[in-house]
């Protein structure tokens, strides 16, 4: 968990813009749900409609967020959400992650692992090359030998394991 | 008397040398599978039910509740020591666990965790053994009103004793019940809020919204302070042991306290996930150092994972005496009595006795060898720590997208996990609770299929809500607690130190 006053110091995104999106965002969720609720039937009909349940938690929730979003602009203290540094190494894991996502569906989940590892490794770079590739072969093998042979779990499969036979 | 010579009969069965090898794997893969996020008890039982079809159902039903003690067990070691829940119901075991192991005292906190554990599990066991008939006829009376009832009282003993921004643990349950709504509805059979999508159809699995609000978004807050690894040592030794022992009486009222809302909430469907919320709610609240939970006291330990236990050892009281599951382990078990030709109801305790006293017989037993092994292990668990964060993180990162992937074999359920890590991550720094939008999500289905029954049997007068002493008593608990936050605030504010100047403690 972060402290506030860890980062107060540091250039940053101030906490008060990012609360009231994240309320705004909210605001909009809750408009959506009522609008599916409605829209559908939030009534009743010899029982209650399939949208009677969430058009009430659809009226609490945007009244909730309203009063949220009224809050950030009556709250006195401003601090810093995050830090452009701390930012910046959250990127640099949340990259390689999406990365390792999207290459699932081609590649499959171990081949797509393997490179993820690379990249991952390469970028935080504190390990010698042949650790990074160690691992890298490493850790999927493991993960099929645990999850493919071992608990017969099928994971996304792509060219490299057709290859092999499997 | 005639149960206490059931048991002891059933004793002789279970402690068979091969019935204890047998209870020795099962707590050693359960552990594994425990520790695994997104694994868990009920898939590990369920993944690992079709290689015990072939064994004697009794020896089976020894190996496959003894995964499930050891899921329970390995639930605790990576709530505290990652802070990443493997459980829905080790989260609230995270709010102090991860604090405390933060604080130096990883050992103490997994000592109590276990221990807690083993005497919540104590419990449920003594109360199967002696009380299930009786227990079991009162929750046969339950009807939806009832049910709901039991549901609205968590929701609001979460809202009542919260500490955080009141409108923020609100907006975050609601969150919650409208995931849980996505989907096809249950009782119409119309799809809501899918808008078209084939994905949304499934609805969000709470495991892929858990994986990635806590064990994603932890990976995140964690590579913000630096690429070093927040999670703890733990070098348990047999000083810290009895130590942490020595201490334990201390927190008795805790213990019984949880025991009996865990035993509650597990025999009527209340699950194990809202017990633990609700044993460290109201551990919080009675507690005289309340203010200090969510920064590693030993109480918010000890009540969640008592609560938690005894609830999920529990659940298996009404499977066995009536044949509901109240839990979805209990159900993938019941499964597997049905595949060895078992009949689960009140017959099996007089057709099958042998079977039914081995199996409570070998839950006495299970939970010592859990608790033994355990403790013995978590060094080796814990080793995981010693290894550089490069090279954990992907790792983690990796068994959390196979976890996402195998709830439902869809690569899609790893992009929302990604989403709800990224949510997590922002919720987490804005100070919005997690753990209510988690409980609304798991309960979600449940508590509006009885609220819809329930209006549907009254015509959709809501007076079914206080139609009997038993829903009535319920309902008027739930608005005290509900009033109790507010109500205590004003009090506070009257009193000069209103919540302004008090730091909000995140629940988290």
């Amino acid at each position: 968990m972060t402290l506030p006053s860890e980062s107060e110091t540091q250039p940053g995104l101030s906490r008060r813009p990012v609360e009231r999106i994240v309320a705004t965002i909210l605001i909009g969720l809750a408009l959506v749900v009522l609008y599916d609720s409605y829209g559908r039937g939030a009534g009743w009909d010899n029982g209650p409609q399939n949208g009677f349940f969430p058009a009430r938690v659809g009226w609490i929730f945007l009244a909730a967020s309203l009063f949220i979003l009224v809050q950030s602009f009556r709250s006195p203290v401003d601090g810093i959400f995050v830090s452009y540094a701390q930012l910046g190494q959250v990127v640099r894991v949340l990259g390689p992650l999406f990365l390792f996502v999207a290459l699932i569906q081609p590649l499959g989940l171990y081949v797509a692992a393997a490179v993820f590892i690379v990249v991952f490794m390469a970028i935080v770079a504190t390990s010698r090359w042949y650790a990074i590739g160690l691992t890298a072969v490493l850790v999927p093998v493991v993960c099929f030998w645990v999850f493919e042979i071992q608990f017969r779990v099928p994971l996304p499969k792509g060219p490299l394991e057709a290859a092999l036979g499997y | 008397m005639d149960d206490f010579s059931s048991l002891m009969a059933g004793f002789q069965v279970a402690l068979s040398w091969q019935n204890i090898g047998f209870m020795a794997i099962g707590v050693v893969l359960g552990i594994i599978v425990g520790v695994l996020p997104g694994l868990g008890g009920p898939n590990g039982v369920a993944i690992l039910l079709p290689l015990t079809f072939g064994m004697d159902p009794t020896s089976a039903i020894i190996l496959l509740s003894s995964i499930y003690w050891g899921a329970l067990f390995g639930g605790a070691i990576t709530s505290i020591l990652f802070n990443i829940p493997g459980e829905a119901w080790s989260v609230a075991t995270t709010f102090d666990g991860y604090p405390m192991a933060v604080q130096g005292r990883a050992a103490e906190a997994l000592t109590a965790a276990f221990t807690a554990s083993f005497i919540g599990a104590i419990s449920g066991v003594i109360l199967i053994t002696f009380v299930a008939p009786l227990v079991a006829s009162f929750a046969l009376r339950f009807g939806p009103a009832e049910f709901f009832a039991v549901f609205l009282l968590t929701f609001c003993s979460f809202i009542g004793m919260g500490r955080d921004n009141r409108s923020k643990i609100l907006a975050s349950l609601c969150i919650g019940f409208l995931l849980a709504a996505v989907g096809l509805d249950s009782i119409s059979g119309d799809l809501r809020m899918t808008f078209g999508s084939l994905e949304l159809m499934r609805g969000f699995d709470f495991l892929i919204v858990v994986i990635g609000l806590f064990g994603v978004s932890e990976i995140l807050l964690t590579v913000e302070e630096g690429l070093v690894f927040k999670g703890k040592q733990a070098k348990i030794d047999l000083k810290v042991v009895l130590r942490t022992w020595v201490g334990l009486p201390r927190y008795w009222a805790t213990l019984l306290r949880s025991a009996a809302v865990g035993m509650w909430m597990g025999v009527t469907p209340g699950g194990a996930i809202a017990a633990s919320f609700m044993g460290y709610g109201l551990a919080k609240r009675f507690s005289k150092r309340g203010k200090n939970f969510g920064k590693g006291e030993i109480e918010g330990v000890l009540a969640p994972e008592t609560a938690a236990h005894a609830a999920g050892t529990a659940a298996l009281l009404p499977m066995l005496a009536l044949g509901i599951p109240g839990s979805a382990t209990a159900a993938v078990l019941l499964g597997g009595l049905l595949v060895w030709g078992l009949q689960p109801g009140p017959l099996l305790f007089i057709e099958q006795k042998e079977f039914v006293w081995g199996l409570i017989a070998s839950m006495y037993l299970g939970n010592i060898a859990g608790l033994v092994i355990v403790l013995a292990t978590v060094p080796l668990f814990a080793a995981i720590m010693r290894v550089p964060f490069s090279y954990v993180a992907p790792v983690i990162l990796i068994v959390c997208a196979i976890g996402a992937y195998t709830i439902s074999n869809s690569i899609f359920d790893i992009w929302l996990m990604l989403l709800f890590g990224i949510v997590g991550y922002v919720f987490k720094k804005l100070d919005y609770p997690l753990a209510p939008l988690v409980l609304a999500l798991v309960l979600g289905d449940r508590a509006e299929d009885a609220f819809r029954q329930a209006l549907l049997g009254s015509a959709g007068s809501l007076n079914v809500f206080w139609a009997n002493g038993l829903v009535g008593t319920l309902v008027v608990l739930a608005m005290l607690l509900l009033l109790w936050g507010p109500v205590s605030d004003v009090i506070g504010a009257a009193r000069g130190r209103g919540r302004a100047d008090e730091k909000p403690a995140a629940a988290e």
